[in-house]
C-alpha cells in the first residue's frame, strides 16, 4: 500500500499540527536559533539572559508542543500516525535531523574548536562554548568546556521530552516514575551534583569529575591512572568514591540486577538510556527486529565488552607495572586476580547453567574467554609502555602521534566506543537506526547486566496464557529489537538480555499479555509448544514430551 | 510423501502447518489468494492508523516458510474435486493432495442492503479491505464522513481508525445498547458513553434502510430505518458480523451448515478432508461454545489439534474454559469463564464501575451454589491462568473476590481496585441478605 509521507507540518489528520503544537515548534526552534546564532559568533551581550532565554524557549517548546499533542485527548495509547509521520519513519526530516546530530557530534567530539573552545584571547571562549560561561561560573567558577555545554543541553532534553513522555503515558504509572527517575538521575547526579563538587577542588584538594551512577565500564576511563590518582590523594572522600565504584561493580549492581533485572540501571537510571527513553522515544519503533539483527547484536556487544575489560586490564596493569612502589597491588598480583575471578566466573556458569546455555552462546563465549586470558598472559609478559604504535596507520592519516601500546588501545576505545560509537552513531543516528543502537549493540555495562539478567535475576515479562492475538505491536514498539511477539504468541516469558524493561511492549498491548515481573526463578524461563486455552491434555502431551 | 495442502494462510490454517511440520516430514502446501505471507488480521486496523506497517503484522520473517519447508501458494481455489484428491484453482490449474484442511476462515455479512456493491462501501476483514479503505477514506477532505452500520468488535475498530485520521463518524447499531448481546447492561453503557466521549456520533436502535449513490456509482449517503433520516457520507463500512468463507464449495459435496460441517475430530463428512478455524461448524456445540467460533485463538487451538490428528495421534478438539479479550478504543476488555449479557435464570450478577467511568468488572456467580462462572473486566488486567486455575477447581464467588489481588496483571506501580471491589461485593451481600 503507498501510504504518503508528509513533510509539511501542516496536513491531514492525524499528521497535522493544532495551534498549540505550532506555537511549540516556534519557540522551541527560537530557543535553538538563539545557540545557532551564537554559533556563528553573533556577539550577544549580557550572556546570561541569552542563555536563560534560549534555554527556557527549548523546554518550554517542548512543553507546549507536548500539551497540544495530548492534553485533550484521553487517556490511552498515543501511536497514530507514528509510521506517517516523516520524523519518526524515517523520512526527510528524519534524514536531516541524523545528519545534524551527527555533525554536532564530530564538531562536539573532535572540533571544538568550531564552537568557540578557547578561540578568544587568553584562551577564553567565544561562540557557543561562550555563551555557557555565565552557567559554568555560577556552577564551578570556570569557564565553560564543550562537555559543560554538552551536558547542560543533554539535561534539557532529558527534562524537556521526559515532560512530554509523562504527559504521552499519562495512564501509566510505572512509565511515568520511570521517567520521574530518569529525569532526577540525570539532573542531579550527571550534572548538578559533579558541577557543584568541581567547585570543591581547591590547589590541595581536588576529585575527578565524578558521576556516581556512571559505573565501568560504561565509564570506560574509570582506571586511568589519573583518576586512581586523584581518588588516592583524596584522602578519604576520594578512597570512599574509589571503593564504592569498586562496590557497584561487584555487589550493588549485581544484587539490584537479581532482584529486578538490568531495567533497574538501563530505562531508571542510565544517562544514555535517559536520553534514549525521552528524547528517542520517537524513534523507538526504527529498531531491526530481524534474527539477523540479533546475530549482529551478540557478536557486537560482547565483543565491545571484551575490548573494554582487555583495555582497562591493560591500562592498570601497565601502571601497576611502572609505578610499582605507589600502589599496593602489584601488576602480576592484579592479573592474577583478573584472571582467577574470570575463569571461576566463566566455569560456574558452565557448569551450573549448562541448561540454559545453547551451543552457539557456549562456542561464542569460550572463544571470548580464551582470548582474554590469552590477552592476560600476554600482558603479564610484556610491557605496553614500551611499545610504541604509529596512530597514522589506524587513522586514515589524521593522527600522525605515537602512543604507547596501552595508551593507544585508550585513545583506540575512547574514539572508536566512546566517541563514534556511543555518541556519533548512537545519538546521532536516532532518527534512523532507533534509539537504543549503542545500547543494545555496543554497552559492555549492557553486555555484563545482560549476562546477569539472562541467568541470574528473578526479572521477565510474563505472558498471559492464550490471550495474544500476534498483532506485532509490542515487537514493533520494543526498542530493543526483541521480537517480542515470537513469545507472547507462544505464551513464553520474556527473559532476554538485552531487555532494559522500558515497559512499552506491555502498554501499547491491546489484549493485556504482557507484564514486567519479579518472581520466583523456578518456571522462569517456560517454554510451550501449546497455550493455555486448549484440551487440558493436550496441552500437557504436548508440553511435556 | 504425503501431501498435506491448506487452503487459507490465516493463523489456523498457519498454525496447523507449523504442527505438523515439528511432528512430521510431510510435504505441507499453504494456499491463499489473500496475501504472500501469513499476517495478524487482527493488526489490520494499526496499520490503517499508522502505528504499525504491513511488515509489522507478519508474524514470521519471510525466510521462516522455506526453512521449515512449507510451500506457499498464491491462488484462488475455486473447486474442490475430492474423489481425485485435487484442487482446481480460478485459473484452471490443479492441485494433488492426500488431506486437506479447509481454513478459509470468514467474510463479511451482507444482508442484501440496497445499495450494498457501491463502490465505498467495505467491510473491514481482508487485507484488501484496508486497501480500499486506504482508497476512499485517505483522510477527512475526501471522506467527509463515513457510516458505519453494525455494533461488534469490528464496528468498534473501524470507528477508531477512521476517527485517528479525523474523519467524521456515524455509528448505526441495531441494539438499544452497544453489544448488548455479549456484554451486561453496566459494561454496554459504559462503552456508549465511551464511544460518545472520541466524538464519534453514536446512534442506538437504529438500522440501515439502504445506501444511496451518486451518479458516478459511488457511496453519497445512507438512510436509516427507523426514522428515515438521511446521513450524507462518502464510505460505508459493514461490520454486521461475519460468516464462513465457504461459497467455492458449495457443489464440493462437503456437507455445509452455515461453514463446513465438522465433528469433534474436526473431520468432514469427505476422509482426509478437514475444517479448522472461523470457516468450521461444529455438529452440535461445546458447552456454551457457539458451533461457529470466529475467534483468533479457537482458529489457533483447532490447528494445534488437527495437526496432532494428521500425524497419527487422533485428537477431539476440547477446549477449554471460554475466555477471550478486546479492545474498545482506548478501554481493554477481557473475560474469562461465561458472563451472559442476558443473565441465565441461574445466574447472579456483581457489578462495580469505577467513579473515572473506564474501569469496571461483571461477575458471574451460581444463586444456589454460588459456584464462580465467570468475569468480565474493563480497564483492569487480568491473570488468564488464576481464572483458568479457579473455574477448574469450581472456586466460589466469595474465595474469588477475596482473591482477586492473585488475578491482578496491571503493570507495576498502578493503582488497585481489589478492596474497592470486594467492599461493593460485601455491601450488595449483607443488602441481598
Amino acid at each position: 500500500m503507498a501510504v504518503e509521507r508528509n513533510m509539511a507540518l501542516t496536513g491531514q489528520p492525524p499528521k497535522s499540527l493544532n495551534t498549540k503544537q505550532k506555537i511549540g515548534v516556534l519557540i522551541g526552534m527560537t530557543g535553538l536559533l538563539i545557540l545557532l546564532l551564537a554559533t556563528f559568533n553573533l556577539n550577544l551581550p549580557n550572556k546570561a539572559i541569552w542563555l536563560t532565554l534560549s534555554l527556557s524557549a527549548i523546554t518550554a517548546g517542548i512543553i507546549i508542543f507536548s500539551k497540544g499533542a495530548y492534553d485533550k485527548k484521553l487517556e490511552g495509547i498515543k501511536n497514530d500516525a507514528v509510521w506517517f509521520n516523516s520524523m519518526s519513519s524515517r523520512g526527510v526530516l528524519a534524514w536531516i535531523a541524523g545528519i545534524a546530530l551527527t555533525g554536532f557530534y564530530v564538531i562536539l567530539y573532535f572540533f571544538a574548536d568550531l564552537l568557540g573552545l578557547g578561540q578568544g584571547a587568553d584562551g577564553t571562549n567565544t561562540g557557543l562554548i561562550a555563551l555557557f560561561d555565565p552557567l559554568s561560573y555560577a556552577f564551578k567558577n570556570e569557564q565553560a568546556s564543550q562537555w559543560f555545554v554538552y551536558g547542560t543541553l543533554y539535561t534539557i532534553a532529558i527534562i524537556g521530552f521526559g515532560i512530554k513522555f509523562i504527559m504521552k503515558y499519562k495512564h501509566n504509572r510505572y512509565e511515568q516514575l520511570r521517567t520521574v527517575s530518569v529525569i532526577f538521575f540525570q539532573t542531579a547526579f550527571a550534572f548538578v551534583i559533579p558541577e557543584l563538587m568541581a567547585r570543591l577542588n581547591s590547589d590541595t584538594f581536588s576529585l575527578p569529575y565524578n558521576d556516581l551512577k556512571n559505573m565501568w565500564p560504561l565509564n570506560y576511563y574509570a582506571f586511568e591512572q589519573w583518576r586512581v590518582d586523584q581518588f588516592i590523594n583524596a584522602q578519604t572522600i576520594g578512597l570512599f568514591f574509589l571503593i564504592l565504584a569498586v562496590l557497584m561493580i561487584f555487589v550493588i549492581s549485581p544484587w539490584l540486577t537479581y532482584k529486578y533485572g538490568k531495567r533497574w540501571y538501563c530505562s531508571w537510571v542510565c544517562g544514555c538510556g535517559g536520553l534514549a527513553e525521552t528524547a528517542g522515544d520517537s524513534f523507538r519503533q526504527l529498531s531491526d527486529k530481524s534474527v539477523k539483527a540479533w546475530k549482529l547484536e551478540r557478536w557486537m556487544i560482547h565483543t565491545v565488552l571484551v575490548f573494554s575489560v582487555i583495555m582497562t586490564v591493560a591500562t592498570i596493569s601497565t601502571f601497576l607495572g611502572y609505578d610499582s612502589t605507589k600502589y599496593w597491588f602489584t601488576k602480576n598480583a592484579f592479573l592474577i586476580s583478573v584472571g582467577v575471578f574470570l575463569t571461576l566466573l566463566f566455569a560456574g556458569i558452565l557448569y551450573y547453567k549448562r541448561n540454559q546455555l545453547n551451543k552457539s552462546a557456549v562456542a561464542g563465549a569460550s572463544g571470548f574467554f580464551i582470548f582474554t586470558i590469552a590477552f592476560l598472559v600476554l600482558i603479564s609478559f610484556i610491557d605496553l609502555s614500551q611499545i610504541q604504535i604509529q596512530a597514522k596507520y589506524f587513522s586514515f592519516g589524521l593522527n600522525n602521534k605515537s602512543y604507547a601500546a596501552d595508551s593507544a588501545l585508550r585513545a583506540f576505545y575512547g574514539f572508536g566506543i566512546g566517541s563514534i560509537f556511543s555518541g556519533v552513531i548512537g545519538t546521532g543516528f536516532y532518527p534512523i537506526l532507533g534509539n537504543r543502537v549503542w545500547c543494545r549493540m555496543g554497552c559492555p555495562m549492557a553486555g555484563i547486566l545482560g549476562i546477569q539478567q539472562r541467568l541470574f535475576s528473578k526479572f521477565r515479562i510474563t505472558t498471559n496464557g492464550g490471550q495474544c492475538i500476534s498483532c506485532g505491536n509490542c515487537s514493533t514498539y520494543c526498542e530493543m529489537g526483541i521480537d517480542v511477539r515470537s513469545y507472547a504468541q507462544k505464551g513464553e516469558n520474556i527473559v532476554r538480555s538485552s531487555c532494559v524493561g522500558c515497559g512499552i511492549c506491555s502498554a501499547v498491548c491491546p489484549r493485556g499479555v504482557l507484564k514486567l515481573e519479579n518472581d520466583n526463578l523456578e518456571g522462569r524461563i517456560n517454554s510451550n509448544e501449546i497455550l493455555l486455552g486448549n484440551d487440558v491434555d493436550l496441552m500437557d502431551y504436548v508440553n511435556n514430551k | 510423501m504425503e501431501h498435506i495442502v491448506i487452503i487459507g494462510n490465516g493463523i489456523s490454517g498457519v498454525t496447523a502447518a507449523r504442527h505438523i511440520r515439528k511432528m512430521s516430514d510431510k510435504k505441507i502446501t499453504l494456499v491463499s489468494a489473500e496475501t504472500d505471507y501469513f499476517f495478524s488480521r487482527t493488526a489490520l486496523m494499526y496499520i490503517y492508523m499508522g502505528h504499525m506497517k504491513f511488515e509489522h503484522t507478519q508474524p514470521y520473517e519471510n525466510w521462516f516458510w522455506e526453512k521449515n519447508r512449507i510451500e506457499l501458494k498464491k491462488g484462488f481455489v475455486s473447486k474442490i474435486d475430492h474423489q481425485k484428491n485435487q484442487l482446481i484453482f480460478e485459473e484452471g490449474e490443479s492441485l494433488q493432495y492426500d488431506k486437506l484442511i479447509i481454513a478459509t476462515g470468514s467474510k463479511p455479512n451482507k444482508f442484501g442492503w440496497p445499495g450494498q456493491d457501491l463502490n465505498g462501501v467495505m467491510g473491514m476483514y481482508h487485507k484488501q479491505d484496508l486497501e480500499n479503505l486506504e482508497k476512499y477514506a485517505p483522510n477527512n477532505k475526501t471522506c467527509k464522513r463515513a457510516v458505519i452500520v453494525g455494533g461488534g468488535l469490528i464496528g468498534i475498530e473501524l470507528a477508531e481508525m477512521l476517527n485517528s485520521r479525523g474523519v467524521p463518524v456515524t455509528f448505526l447499531v441495531r441494539e438499544d445498547s452497544f453489544w448488548n448481546g455479549v456484554l451486561p447492561a453496566g459494561e454496554s453503557g459504559m462503552i456508549n458513553r465511551h464511544i460518545k466521549n472520541h466524538h464519534i456520533d453514536l446512534r442506538l436502535g437504529s438500522n440501515l434502510k439502504e445506501i444511496i449513490s451518486d451518479e458516478e456509482g459511488k457511496v453519497k449517503s445512507i438512510i436509516i430505518q427507523e426514522t428515515g433520516e438521511e446521513i450524507a457520507c462518502n464510505v460505508v463500512g459493514l461490520t454486521a458480523g461475519v460468516s464462513p468463507n465457504i461459497d467455492f464449495l458449495k457443489e464440493s459435496g462437503i456437507e455445509l451448515g452455515r461453514g463446513v460441517k465438522v465433528n469433534r475430530f474436526l473431520e468432514t463428512n469427505i476422509p482426509n478432508i478437514y475444517a479448522i478455524g472461523d470457516c468450521a461448524e461444529q455438529h452440535e456445540a461445546i458447552g456454551n461454545r457457539r458451533p461457529i467460533e470466529a475467534v483468533w485463538y479457537t482458529g489457533r487451538m483447532m490447528g494445534e489439534t488437527v495437526a496432532q490428528t494428521i500425524c497419527g495421534n487422533k485428537l477431539e478438539y476440547k477446549p477449554g474454559h471460554w475466555f477471550n479479550s478486546a479492545k474498545f478504543l482506548d478501554i481493554e476488555y477481557q473475560t474469562y469463564g461465561w458472563v451472559f449479557g442476558k443473565p441465565k435464570e441461574y445466574e447472579e450478577q456483581f457489578h462495580w464501575i469505577h467513579q473515572d467511568d473506564t474501569k469496571c468488572v461483571t461477575v458471574s456467580y451460581h444463586k444456589e451454589t454460588r459456584e464462580f462462572l465467570g468475569i468480565n473486566t474493563f480497564g483492569i488486567r487480568m491473570r488468564h491462568e488464576i481464572f483458568d486455575k479457579w473455574l477448574t477447581e469450581k472456586r466460589d464467588v466469595d474465595y474469588v473476590m477475596a482473591h482477586l489481588i492473585e488475578a491482578n496483571f496491571n503493570p507495576e506501580f498502578f493503582k488497585h481496585f481489589e478492596k474497592d471491589i470486594l467492599n461493593a461485593f460485601q455491601k450488595q451481600q449483607t443488602i441481598n441478605a
